[in-house]
């Protein structure tokens, strides 16, 4: 007991004696385990507003859909009333008509998969009205999520396809993907549709065919006959016949009708209600169109409720495994901060050691000080980690317009607090491990002449060094001393970089998907913004420590060069370009990391974002470290020569 | 107004006049220099001891530019260098000043080779010029064999006379020597004596601070100090000063 009390005392003293130390190292913690925590707690959020919804609206558990096939011959409706009346489906819903056109409000044009509906409920797939009533003539109903984005409500004025329509309600399902992704026949669920036409109509009455226009269709290809679900009049025909993200709306089954002059051009969709639901994915396998069939265009598309379910989860999915990939970014600068901090320190406090020793305290002892403060600050920052992660979370999770309720409560478990502690006690660990050890194995006559580690030699760049100018010759041969800090410096940034790059290609990626509207998925842009702000904080507290470590490190070398004729200028100067060259060859490592870890984490094919932002980031992240390091390496040039080389030792 | 005069043939290399350097104020006011007048000619070695504290290794910053005076006057090759900026007085120490260390200060991630040429690279000197004038001095300090050898690969005396030959790099007018035998045996001691002694027979003009009566034994000169005031001036001569050189290890 003693013995834990005196190693808490003491350090609890060393913490004290050095606030802003355990001030950067709390900071550099607790940002990796803010992140984690938001990472942890995303987890299956969605679950439970989809369910909800499903229960509400009758929601079924699998969608199919069907669309002419491009050669002049209407859909096979056939083949969804087979599947209607297939062993194992208890209910359906439909075959309700559908065809894709373009919606304005608002000054906004999107695309819509348009549905013909009942005006009456039905027992499969009822979408549940969260404003205004159901559909009727001359009333569209919008998904909650479409309606949201094109920001209107029960009330509000829309065209479609330049015809006028009241929005008579708005409505959510759990038949459907979110806006954008709405994907029926011969969309495949979960397929990406993002390609735009870039001549995206503004105004449909402007378009061929369009009101006041030529009737009918545009003319398909000879070489490629169209296909999937009937283009609207007003829309020009895209190379595959879908264009973009798209919303989804309800009309009456007249009102859908007469929007197509070409009524074999519609595509038709059954909801079916299995007795199963959890044998989902089996009734597909055994119903669905098998092997070549199932690419046919013709071929119906089945959609199991958890593939649906799966593309509500997907948004917050990308949000859960960006936090939790910052997070181990956000780890691993920390872990990067605290080997520079400790081992600075040590460096620089290792006559303390001796003190210790010589009074009689055994290396467990050392050992056991210095893993008892980073425990403790490891601990703290564990904490409020956790308490700004439950704080922020709810702003996270919230589950969109597509879905009914909230995430009120975020899943808060025993099990995120456990990861999440033995995240920032690893951290510790690890970060002081090697230090420890060092410390403990030095000899006490040792520590108590206040020794510095003995640099390393890079011969070869000492030699390069020789021909260049005084600053860049101090710089090379300050940064080749310490080879380990060096290596740290260009981790940091690479890693720093690699987030940040992998920020911007997936906000180019959202950006070049271009929905309409108030794209729901703007919300993954926040908490990228979040991460690429926790990294900077993250990185800049690294630069602060390795900068400062790297000035101690260097006091007694500077000095010496300016005896021996170096002005104070070019020595700080020197010290700052230390750390610019690892920056610049870091920033250089994260530009092709970002790009790797945005293909890795992305389905889609990755969008490098635009030249002039990697070129701002290389040259933003040199500026920032020279300016970071610019105040410590002046300080630390303009200190007395003879005072700190009277200061050391032999 | 501050006129710099060329110095003549026969003038001094290094002069003070009235050179003060109080620190502290008040009751607390400390006087580590008080009036120090110093004329050191060229050639000249002048050996500077006293006890701890009486202002030794105070003049001997004021001398090297790494500090300025309260108050007084520091020439250096008829150009006085008390008011010159920072900058200047780096270029000074470049192309004008060698400083010896107690401690050596070599730093140890560079050979020996590496460490002398380092005041010529610093000076602007070109990698093979300044190579081949660190080997050339390495040989006349005796360690032509040692120039690829690191500081932690090298005795004591060793490490010192590395430490001379970088002094030497840039041919300064004066060498400044701060204790350059405080941390040597008796060996090394002799081994480094002789060589100063051998660079003062060469011209080489020497300013030493010492504790050691066997450096002050190779001076022409030896001043004593106390309390910040020369007290002492002794006028040596080796043949003259048997009992000295003996002392120093430097006879036969």
């Amino acid at each position: 007991m003693g013995r834990i009390l005196l190693v808490c005392r003491l350090a609890v003293r060393d913490l004290r004696r050095r606030p802003a130390e355990a001030a950067l190292l709390l900071l550099a913690i607790t940002t990796a385990t803010t992140a984690l925590t938001l990472g942890s707690v995303l987890h299956g959020v969605t679950s439970e507003p989809y369910q909800a919804t499903r229960e509400a609206t009758a929601g079924p558990d699998v969608v199919a859909s069907v669309a002419p096939a491009g050669d002049g011959r209407p859909a096979d409706v056939a083949s969804l009333r087979a599947l209607a009346e297939a062993p194992g489906v208890v209910a359906a819903s439909g075959p309700y008509p559908y065809g894709q056109t373009i919606v304005e409000a608002n000054g906004v044009t999107a695309t819509a998969w348009t549905q013909g509906r009942d005006t009456d409920p039905v027992r499969v797939d009822q979408p549940a009205l969260t404003d205004g009533t159901w559909v009727h003539d001359g009333g569209a109903v919008l998904e909650a999520g479409f309606a949201a984005a094109l920001g209107v409500g029960a009330g509000d004025q829309i065209t479609v396809d330049g015809e006028s329509f009241r929005v008579a309600g708005v409505a959510v399902t759990a038949a459907a993907d979110p806006y954008p992704k709405v994907c029926f026949a011969p969309c495949r669920s979960g397929e990406t549709l993002e390609d735009v036409p870039e001549d995206l109509p503004v105004d449909p009455a402007d378009l061929p065919g369009g009101p006041g226009g030529t009737s009918g269709p545009p003319a398909p290809s000879p070489a490629e006959p169209p296909v999937g679900p009937p283009i609207s009049e007003a829309f020009p025909l895209g190379a595959a016949g879908i264009v973009g993200p798209s919303g989804l709306l309800w009309l009456t089954e007249a009102d859908a009708r007469g929007l197509f002059a070409d009524q074999d051009s519609l595509g038709y969709v059954v909801n079916l209600a299995l007795a199963d639901p959890a044998g989902a994915s089996e009734f597909v396998d055994a119903h669905g169109p098998q092997g070549a069939a199932a690419v046919e265009p013709a071929a119906p598309t089945l959609a199991t409720w958890t593939s649906i379910l799966g593309e509500h989860d997907r948004i917050v999915e990308q949000k859960r495994v960006t936090l939790l990939v910052g997070s181990w970014l956000l780890s691993g600068l920390a872990v990067a901060s605290i080997v520079v901090l400790v081992g600075g320190r040590l460096a620089d406090r290792l006559r303390r050691v001796g003190l210790l020793k010589a009074v009689g305290g055994s290396p467990s002892l050392i050992a056991a000080v210095l893993l008892a403060e980073h425990a403790a600050v490891a601990l703290l920052a564990a904490a409020a980690g956790l308490t700004v992660g439950r704080v922020t979370a709810p702003l996270l999770t919230e589950p969109g317009a597509s879905l009914l309720g909230r995430a009120g409560e975020v899943p808060f478990t025993l099990a995120t607090i456990g990861l999440v502690v033995a995240v920032a006690l690893g951290i510790a660990g690890l970060a002081t491990l090697v230090p420890a050890l060092r410390a403990a194995r030095t000899t006490t006559a040792s520590a108590l002449a206040d020794t510095a580690r003995p640099p390393r030699r890079m011969a070869w760049l000492i030699a390069m060094s020789a021909r260049m100018p005084t600053p860049l010759l101090l710089a090379v041969r300050v940064a080749a001393r310490r080879p380990r800090r060096t290596l740290l410096g260009i981790v940091g940034i690479a890693i720093t970089v690699t987030g940040i790059v992998a920020a911007l290609a997936a906000h180019a990626h959202r950006a070049a998907e271009r929905a309409p509207g108030a794209d729901p998925r703007t919300e993954l842009s926040e908490v990228l913004l979040l991460i690429t702000v926790m990294l900077v904080v993250q990185a800049a507290v690294n630069a602060i420590c390795i900068v400062w470590a790297t000035t101690i490190d260097a006091k007694r070398s500077s000095a010496l060069a300016r005896v021996l004729g170096a002005t104070p200028g070019q020595v700080s100067v020197g010290l700052s370009v230390a750390q610019m060259l690892p920056a610049l060859a870091g920033a250089l490592l994260g530009l092709a990391g970002g790009i790797g870890l945005a293909e890795f984490l992305d389905d889609d094919a990755v969008t490098i974002p635009p030249v002039w932002q990697l070129i701002a980031l290389l040259l933003g992240c040199v500026l920032v470290i020279a300016a970071l390091t610019a105040t410590p390496a002046r300080i630390g040039a303009r200190r007395p020569a003879m005072e700190v080389l009277h200061g050391e030792r032999p | 107004m501050v006129v710099s005069e060329p110095m003549t043939r026969m003038g001094p290399i290094l002069c003070t006049r009235g050179l003060q350097m109080r620190y502290g104020q008040g009751t607390g006011l400390v006087r580590a220099l008080d009036g120090v007048d110093l004329q050191v000619a060229p050639g000249e070695t002048v050996a500077v001891m006293g006890p701890s504290g009486s202002g030794k290794s105070t003049l001997l910053h004021l001398l090297g530019g790494l500090d300025r005076p309260s108050a007084g006057e520091v020439w250096l090759g008829g150009r006085r260098i008390d008011g010159l900026s920072e900058r200047a007085l780096s270029r000074l120490r470049r192309q004008h000043i060698g400083f010896v260390f107690q401690s050596f200060h070599l730093l140890e991630e560079l050979t020996a080779a590496e460490n002398v040429e380092l005041p010529a690279l610093l000076a602007g000197q070109s990698p093979r010029t300044a190579r081949r004038r660190a080997v050339e001095l390495l040989e006349r300090v005796g360690l032509a064999d040692r120039a690829g050898h690191l500081p932690s690969e090298l005795s004591g005396g060793q490490r010192q006379r590395v430490a001379i030959a970088r002094a030497l790099s840039n041919q300064p007018l004066v060498v400044l020597a701060d204790e350059p035998t405080g941390n040597l045996d008796s060996a090394a001691t002799v081994e480094v004596l002789r060589l100063l002694d051998h660079l003062r027979a060469a011209g080489q003009t020497f300013v030493i601070v010492t504790h050691d009566a066997r450096v002050g034994a190779t001076a022409d000169r030896l001043l004593t100090m106390r309390d910040g005031v020369l007290v002492e001036e002794t006028r040596l001569t080796r043949g003259g000063n048997g009992q000295l050189a003996a002392l120093a290890g430097l006879e036969g």
